[in-house]
């Protein structure tokens, strides 16, 4: 067969941008294959589903019937082969297709414990509808829970428990919260925000053991420092990684798919994108993989443009981030680390459980990045910046203009100023 | 904690009870069972406000709406309908089942009595009990609110606003106003209430009272026309239609606060918006036909200074101004359908007003204009605006009437849209399209869809709530008047 056709495994974030730019560039017929949601959703936001502020619907970011409008064909299926050189896509109900292009936007799966019994019943990750509706039924069972692992869906998945009246306990196996990603100090502002809601954090602490019992259900989680903690419930989020899980003879692997700066595979006609792709080469201080949403939906825009026949590469452009840790909002713009190295430095406002951390550089100041907490910060402010190469006292003279909190909050611009005048000198 | 609330609660709505069945079987006087009722119920919102809200954290004000019966469709919230519709039809139609007679009030609204003459040195209308209550609402409402967004100071300011405005702009003051010159016929003296979501404005009683009004009289007139042609677009322009419609109106005050738990109803679907330009703009229409047939009208019969054919000019030169501004002014700003409906419309305007000016035609529009006014208050006055405006609450959200039904909100709409200041930006690329933002809209916007985008939402409907931006996990929504100055 002749005919062109390009398939995307994946409705998420990756795959649906790659879509919806493809279209709009081009006619070609397009089919999304996922076998977790018939539509897409935002991933970010099953946590609103669990508590009771949205509906799975409204998590879908396009109306239903914008599919059939925009002539994006979706099938509910799973990929169980490809055929690169054939160019052919088997699903597991036993159909097939021919391809003309091909995009893999699989996204992550969560990393397991290497411990025995993970299987047992209350054990569980937070990551797929399925993971959400598994715990909505179950979750007026639980009283107590432990959640293994500090990241961003660790903490989401404690927030949904709170808001059930379930007792948590986390176990964090580094000393402090994100201890890859933030300061100590910063983490600090977190650990501050789990407690005030009333969970229990153990540092330095893994899972040694589950306990079950005779209906094989988790009862209690054995630590490594040998305390007993009771659980009816154990989620675990220590972190995800691509999900690679698929049978394409001779696609390069590494960690994830091995794509290059126009997102193309060592497959001719083979693309992938979002979180199950690696890149071969990184811009400086960037990482290979990075499973954000950010990232997948500007790879979709680009792997859009060249699928239309105008080959883009992918530029990472300015790093930037966000998350919420109950009440305190995160924003990040440029590559902070978690501790400066010995060319770098860095400068703190405090106020109020609020928090601004800038670092730059030790000898020319140039601005490198900027943590806030609780604070929303302009984007386009700091993009601008990065840019233009400004360094770390321009930025804090022009830090009127990054403000992006609503009208009648605090402006902390002079306190900022003040606060950088005094530690300069 | 929640247990002892909860009999704080009971114990209030006892008192509320207790209050009308001595009033009912005459053992308490109609002055202290009313001041027991309207206490207690104050207190029971107020109370189940603080068991709800003193101590929550600000991600959780919005936990398990779509869970409860009340506010999401369910059962509840059906039967809350059906009993909001059922007073507000007995509030426009049935008054008498209420006790309100002309000669002598009997029942529930003679309960009021005493308190109305004390205010204004009348005895209770309907209208009288359906303000006091509304006031209530707005204020016990509005603790309400303030208690759940405590940490947001634009919401704080904004609700504060509003309740202000509700107590002594719709309320006391005109109350006030009223008893201090007895000799006066009736005329609106709420300074806020502005024509067209005040439609009787320029109807022909409404003129002869202000006409008749000495000094307030004509201070309400003059008043009224600078709000339509000076202050409303002044304001628009810096701040957006919200400086009226989230922080002033009384429509608007009863949505934010009583109506909050309904936000989330609106229909966000394309379908509902294309419905809700075409109804919205039908009545602001309704109402310019009905206001201009009623004036010319009146002034046909009552020799004034203004005559009947000055007044169709300045119409004229109204009409021609606006096509023209549309025209050349705003062209990209709006779309294909909406530019071809102004221009129809506009056209068949200027013929009538043309045909009139030279032939004297009473009727300018071809239609009586006392059955234009006749149909006006009974099917936007009254129908829409409170039966399904608020006894519809529960079903389609708390903004119906805003939305899809008041004049007001259409004029100011356009204004914003096309020359306002105010838009709601976005933060760069940080939208993680959550729907938080969409769900929360009680104008039913998808705020999402431009979110996500990266693009400004400006909206003819937005009345700047602010809630968006409050919900949004990431901060990337932000109500904005000024320019942004990122100049480097």
């Amino acid at each position: 067969m002749n005919t062109e056709k390009v398939y995307i495994i994946g409705n998420g974030v990756a795959g649906v941008n790659t879509a919806i730019n493809l279209r709009r560039l081009s006619n070609v017929p397009i089919c999304m294959v996922s076998d977790e949601a018939d539509f897409f959703f935002s991933r970010t936001a099953i946590m609103y589903i669990f508590m009771g502020q949205m509906r799975l619907e409204d998590t879908q970011p396009y109306e239903n019937n914008f599919w059939v409008k925009n002539k994006i064909e979706l099938k509910n299926a799973k990929v169980s082969k490809v055929d690169p050189e054939k160019k052919v896509i088997f699903f597991s109900d036993g159909g097939f297709d021919s391809y003309s292009k091909l995009v893999i936007a699989t996204g992550s799966i969560p990393m397991q414990l290497p411990i025995e019994n993970s299987s047992l019943k209350g054990i569980s990750n937070l990551y797929h509808l399925q993971d959400l509706e598994k715990l909505s039924e179950t979750y007026s069972n639980i009283k107590e829970a432990v959640i293994i692992g500090g990241g961003l869906i660790g903490i989401e998945l404690a927030e949904m428990l709170v808001s059930k009246g379930i007792k948590v306990t986390f176990l964090i196996r580094e000393s402090y919260f994100w201890s890859n990603i933030i300061s100590s100090r910063e983490g600090e502002l977190i650990e501050t925000q789990i407690q005030k809601h009333g969970i229990k954090i153990h540092f330095e602490t893994e899972a040694k053991q589950f306990i079950s019992n005779e209906k094989a259900e988790v009862i209690s989680v054995e630590t490594s420092k040998n305390e007993m903690i009771f659980a009816q419930y154990v989620g675990i989020t220590i972190g995800v990684k691509p999900n690679i899980n698929f049978d394409i003879s001779s696609l390069e692997l590494n960690k994830g798919i091995l794509v290059n700066e126009n997102l193309e595979t060592n497959l001719p006609d083979i693309y992938a994108a979002g979180d199950c792709a690696e890149l071969r080469q990184v811009a400086n201080g960037r990482r290979a993989i990075e499973a954000v949403w950010y990232t997948a939906k500007a790879m979709g825009e680009s792997l859009g443009k060249t699928l239309s026949g105008n080959k883009t590469t992918y530029l990472q452009g300015n790093w930037f981030n966000s998350a919420k840790f109950f009440d305190l909002e995160y924003q990040t713009y440029g590559i902070v680390p978690a501790i400066c190295s010995d060319s770098q430095d860095e400068f703190y406002f405090e106020k109020d459980d609020k928090m601004i951390r800038f670092v730059f550089d030790k000898i020319s100041k140039e601005f490198i990045g900027v943590n806030t907490w609780g604070i929303r910060l302009r984007q386009d402010f700091f993009e601008r910046i990065l840019d233009t190469k400004k360094d770390i006292i321009f930025t804090i003279d022009k830090i009127e203009m990054a403000f992006f909190d609503p009208e009648f909050y605090p402006k902390y611009g002079k306190e900022i100023k003040e606060t950088f005048k005094k530690l300069m000198l | 904690m929640i247990l002892k609330i909860n009999k704080i609660l009971w114990f209030f709505l006892s008192l509320c009870i207790l209050g009308c069945v001595g009033y009912f079987l005459e053992l308490l006087t109609a002055s202290f069972s009313l001041a027991l009722v309207l206490v207690s119920i104050f207190f029971a919102i107020v109370f189940q406000a603080f068991s709800k809200f003193y101590s929550s954290s600000a991600s959780a004000a919005n936990e398990n709406i779509w869970f409860q019966s009340i506010s999401n469709k369910g059962f509840l919230g059906k039967v809350l309908a059906v009993a909001l519709t059922g007073f507000y039809v007995i509030i426009y139609w049935y008054p008498h089942l209420l006790g309100y007679k002309k000669d002598g009030n009997t029942g529930f609204v003679a309960m009021f009595d005493s308190f109305s003459f004390a205010l204004n040195g009348h005895v209770a209308s309907q209208w009288f009990v359906y303000g006091t209550l509304y006031t209530l609402c707005i204020l016990g409402f509005g603790v309400r609110f303030l208690l759940k967004y405590k940490h947001n100071r634009y919401q704080q300011v904004r609700t504060l606003s509003l309740m202000f405005f509700q107590l002594f702009f719709a309320f006391l003051i005109p109350e006030i106003l009223t008893k201090l010159n007895p000799e006066l016929d009736y005329f609106s003296k709420d300074i806020k209430n502005m024509w067209p979501l005040n439609y009787y404005l320029f109807e022909d009683w409404h003129l002869k009272a202000l006409l008749n009004g000495h000094t307030l009289g004509y201070f309400f007139l003059i008043w009224g026309l600078l709000l339509i042609f000076i202050v409303s677009p002044v304001l628009t322009y810096f701040y957006g239609k919200r400086w009226y419609c989230s922080w002033v109106c009384g429509c608007g005050g009863l949505a934010e606060t009583a109506g909050d738990s309904f936000r989330h109803l609106s229909d966000k679907s394309t379908k509902a918006w294309k419905i809700e330009r075409y109804i919205i703009h039908g009545v602001l229409l309704f109402v310019i036909l009905t206001t201009i047939s009623v004036v010319y009208s009146f002034l046909l019969d009552n020799q004034l200074l203004l005559s009947p054919a000055l007044f169709l000019i300045i119409c004229i030169g109204l009409v021609v101004a606006f096509g023209v501004y549309v025209w050349f002014f705003s062209k990209e700003k709006l779309a294909n359908d909406a530019k071809k409906s102004i221009a129809i419309v506009s056209l068949i305007l200027l013929v009538c007003l043309l045909f009139s000016l030279f032939t004297g035609n009473r009727s300018v529009f071809f239609i009586d204009g006392n059955a234009l006014k006749s149909w006006y208050g009974f099917y936007i006055g009254a129908a829409f605006s409170g039966v399904i405006g608020v006894g519809f609450y529960p079903i389609f959200g708390s903004r119906v009437w805003c939305r899809f039904g008041c004049p007001m909100a259409a004029i100011l709409g356009f204004q914003q849209k096309i020359f306002s200041r105010f838009r709601i930006t976005t933060n760069g690329s940080q939208c993680i399209s959550c729907g938080n933002c969409s769900t929360s809209c009680e104008m039913g916007i998808d705020v999402r869809a431009y979110a996500q985008k990266g693009e400004d939402i400006v909206r003819s409907s937005c009345v700047g709530c602010g809630i968006c931006s409050e919900v949004c996990p990431r901060g990337v929504l932000k109500l904005e008047n000024g320019k942004i100055g990122i100049d480097f």
